[in-house]
């Protein structure tokens, strides 16, 4: 069992105090201003900031840190190095802007998985943004069922020892039972979702009457500050991009 | 007055939702005259005839073997009989209404407690079902603390939901219905995946919360002897239809005349030496030091509490895990012509293990590999090098043994709970192996079915088989068990 799996009570640590809307909202804000810029200051400065804010999602460990976010780093690495590789104009600086861009895109969806428990974003998103409840916890429920299923793949796979089947040393073998394990999850997961959904039903989901919230979510002048916040560091991070002379947005000949 | 139900009717009408989760609402009245159902891929009418009223407040077991429609009546009260795939008959009422309009007062408890969680904290999962009615939430948290403390809940509202164990999972459940005062609560086969301290947990909270008589309950159940002190009435369905089985009546107990073939005493096949799992990133081992023999021609029942290690010693003596400390090892006999490995069955092929070892897992669907009962059958021969003529053969004969030979061509998925259980310990069987390990061979099996198997297990045994089962299953061990080692758990044992 993975640890990035496991879900249950909520984190307790420092960002888990923004409401998971305005964490959102500053994601969008983000994910906006590095999409339009192709230089390399504007996401060194982002990514600085963001890298700030590890500690509050309970990041400092390295290895902590290292095992939720080695994909990431090595998707970044890869990019930059392709840019430049397959670049007409080959530059060590447009490589390293292109990778600090992946990094600083992706940061906060990884702030946010970390601090926030998915029960708190589901009531705030039904709640604030008015996401349909069906939707949302209906994502919830699967999502619980995200554990079991690893616990199933390797049941299912000692099973298929046990009738004679195993791939030994051979990949395309190996591909092949792979494959017949995930069929043979897929098949289990759909009919426990639907079984899932039966007793949802049964509890009275989804039947029409407006639902209401035992939770609860509060947007408070806190969350305000935290979005404001991200917008003066990307309009820093803009102007700093400017006034270095490296400012180059996407529409205007990138 | 059922009979097709239109589509458009099925959302719940608010004005019963709103009496009921104000507690108005007095228990439902169930009648059934004449009822009638069946699925539309089948020739046979699942239930047939079927008369049955359950008064207000009264606790009704409805009983009967597998296949006998146990599992149609009980949709068909929770109204969720798919209204395209089914063909009615007669009429059924809960509350004055058809099944389908009165969901919303009806609660329903079933067999698996991970597909009827929702929510990660216990708390939460309670207040889900008042939420969806639309309750205040200053309402909410005095119902779902009151539910906890009736269902004798005795964790807070944050323990986590994947930290409980069955038991405790279905009693969690069990408030979350309870929580929205159902007029007829439902329970089906609510303990069939737990042991047997477990189904006391479910038992006793169902005991206690519907004592006062505020709602209706329905139980089916196949083993009908622990609801017994709990309901008033008993039925039984039948394929004739229903029979109502009066005062003092007592299930006739499973294990009743069953004789089983004696076997003579043989070799050692398998033995373990203080052999112990510790699975990988874990403290505390699994299965602590464990010292036994498999011999040929007699039965070892493994038993002990939850969390001993039971399954893990499955594992270890069927050859799909190497133990972290001590050994596993093969006699001579039974190692012998094994390609790999020597005497250590974890490292054999998994085609020379087929012949060897036979393990039936908990959930026969897990084992499945082919989408036909014949092809099932005859996979393990296959692999273990036989001609496809003799495999076919042994599927065959299997086959008719078990009595599925008219499902021969039909998906294994497809099969009842029964039928499934008899083809992954035929599976099992159809390489001839000398060893069989089987974990809960008897969970939630009805009365035939479990004859059938001890039957089987006992005539391998004849045969010069090695048996090992890990149970929780007293009638099964007292049948079939020569020896019994009882796991302690960690702490206690010596």
């Amino acid at each position: 069992m993975t640890a990035s799996l496991a879900l249950g009570p909520a984190p307790d640590v420092a960002l888990s105090r923004i409401n998971p809307v305005a964490q959102l909202t500053a994601l969008i804000v983000v994910t906006v201003v590095l999409l339009t810029s192709l230089d390399v200051v504007t996401p060194a400065v982002v990514v600085a900031a963001e890298l700030t804010l590890l500690p509050a999602a309970g990041l400092h460990r390295p290895g902590a840190l290292l095992r939720r976010t080695w994909p990431l780093l090595a998707g970044a690495v890869s990019v930059g190095v392709v840019n430049v590789a397959l670049s007409t104009h080959p530059s060590v600086v447009t490589g390293v802007g292109l990778g600090l861009r992946v990094v600083g895109l992706a940061l906060p969806g990884v702030l946010l998985v970390a601090s926030t428990d998915p029960v708190r974003l589901a009531d705030a998103l039904t709640l604030h943004w008015r996401v349909p409840t069906r939707f949302a916890y209906g994502a919830l429920a699967a999502l619980r069922l995200a554990p079991l299923l690893v616990a199933e793949f390797e049941t299912i796979r000692l099973a298929r020892r046990t009738r004679g089947v195993e791939a030994g040393r051979n990949p395309l073998a190996r591909v092949r039972l792979l494959g017949g394990i995930g069929f043979a999850l897929l098949v289990g997961a759909v009919r426990r979702g639907s079984r899932l959904a039966t007793a949802m039903d049964a509890r009275g989901f989804d039947s029409g009457i407006p639902r209401s919230n035992a939770r609860g979510s509060v947007l408070h002048a806190r969350d305000a500050w935290f979005v404001a916040g991200t917008v003066v560091v990307c309009v820093v991070a803009v102007a700093l991009s400017v006034a270095t002379g490296a400012w180059s947005p996407i529409f205007v000949g990138g | 007055m059922t009979g097709r139900v239109p589509a458009d009717s099925c959302a719940l009408p608010t004005d019963v939702a709103r009496a009921q989760l104000s507690r108005n609402l007095p228990p439902a009245r169930v009648v059934a005259r004449g009822l009638g159902v069946r699925h539309a891929s089948r020739h046979a009418w699942a239930l047939h005839g079927i008369d049955l009223v359950v008064e207000p407040g009264e606790r009704v077991l409805v009983t009967g073997g597998s296949g006998a429609g146990k599992s149609t009546l009980l949709a068909a009260l929770a109204g969720i009989l798919d209204p395209e795939g089914v063909e009615i008959t007669g009429e059924l009422t809960v509350g004055g209404r058809a099944p389908r309009q009165a969901r919303g007062i009806v609660g329903l408890l079933a067999q698996d407690p991970d597909s009827q969680l929702v929510m990660t904290r216990a708390g939460d999962d309670v207040a889900f079902g008042l939420e969806n009615a639309g309750v205040p939430a200053e309402e909410i948290w005095p119902r779902v603390d009151r539910a906890l403390a009736a269902v004798g809940f005795r964790y807070g509202r944050d323990r986590s939901t994947q930290a409980l164990s069955g038991g405790e999972k279905q009693r969690l459940v069990l408030a979350g219905v309870l929580v929205r005062c159902p007029g007829l609560l439902l329970l089906d086969e609510p303990t069939a995946q737990l042991d047997g301290p477990g189904a006391e947990l479910v038992r006793s909270a169902v005991a206690r919360t519907t004592a006062d008589r505020s709602t209706t309950v329905v139980v089916v159940d196949h083993d009908a002897g622990p609801w017994l002190p709990l309901v008033d009435r008993v039925v039984e369905l039948t394929p004739d239809g229903i029979t109502e089985r009066g005062a003092g009546w007592v299930p006739t107990p499973r294990a009743a005349g069953l004789r089983l073939p004696d076997a003579p005493d043989g070799p050692v096949l398998l033995a373990a030496e203080a052999a112990g799992f510790t699975y990988r990133g874990t403290a505390t081992a699994a299965l602590g030091p464990t010292d036994l023999t498999l011999r040929a021609g007699r039965a070892l029942a493994v038993t002990g509490p939850n969390g001993t290690g039971k399954s893990t010693l499955a594992l270890l003596l069927a050859g799909l895990r190497a133990p972290t400390s001590g050994r596993i090892e093969a006699a001579h006999e039974l190692a012998d012509g094994a390609r790999r490995g020597g005497r250590r069955p974890d490292r054999w092929r998994a085609a020379d293990l087929v012949g060897r070892i036979g393990t039936v897992f908990q959930n026969p669907e897990q084992q499945f590999l082919t989408g036909r009962l014949r092809d099932e059958l005859a996979l393990g021969p296959l692999r273990s090098g036989s001609h496809a003529a003799t495999a076919h053969a042994t599927a065959e004969e299997l086959l008719d043994r078990l009595g599925l030979t008219a499902y021969a061509d039909a998906n294994p998925y497809t099969l009842s709970g029964g039928q499934q259980r008899r083809l992954s310990v035929a599976t099992a069987l159809a390489t001839s192996p000398r060893v069989l390990v089987l974990d809960e061979p008897t969970f939630g099996q009805d009365a035939q079915t479990w004859r059938e198997l001890v039957t089987l297990l006992a005539e391998r045994r004849a045969a010069g088989c090695a048996v090992a089962v890990v149970t929780h299953d007293a009638d099964l061990v007292r049948a079939l068990a020569d020896e019994r080692l009882e796991l302690q758990p960690a702490g206690s044992a010596p």
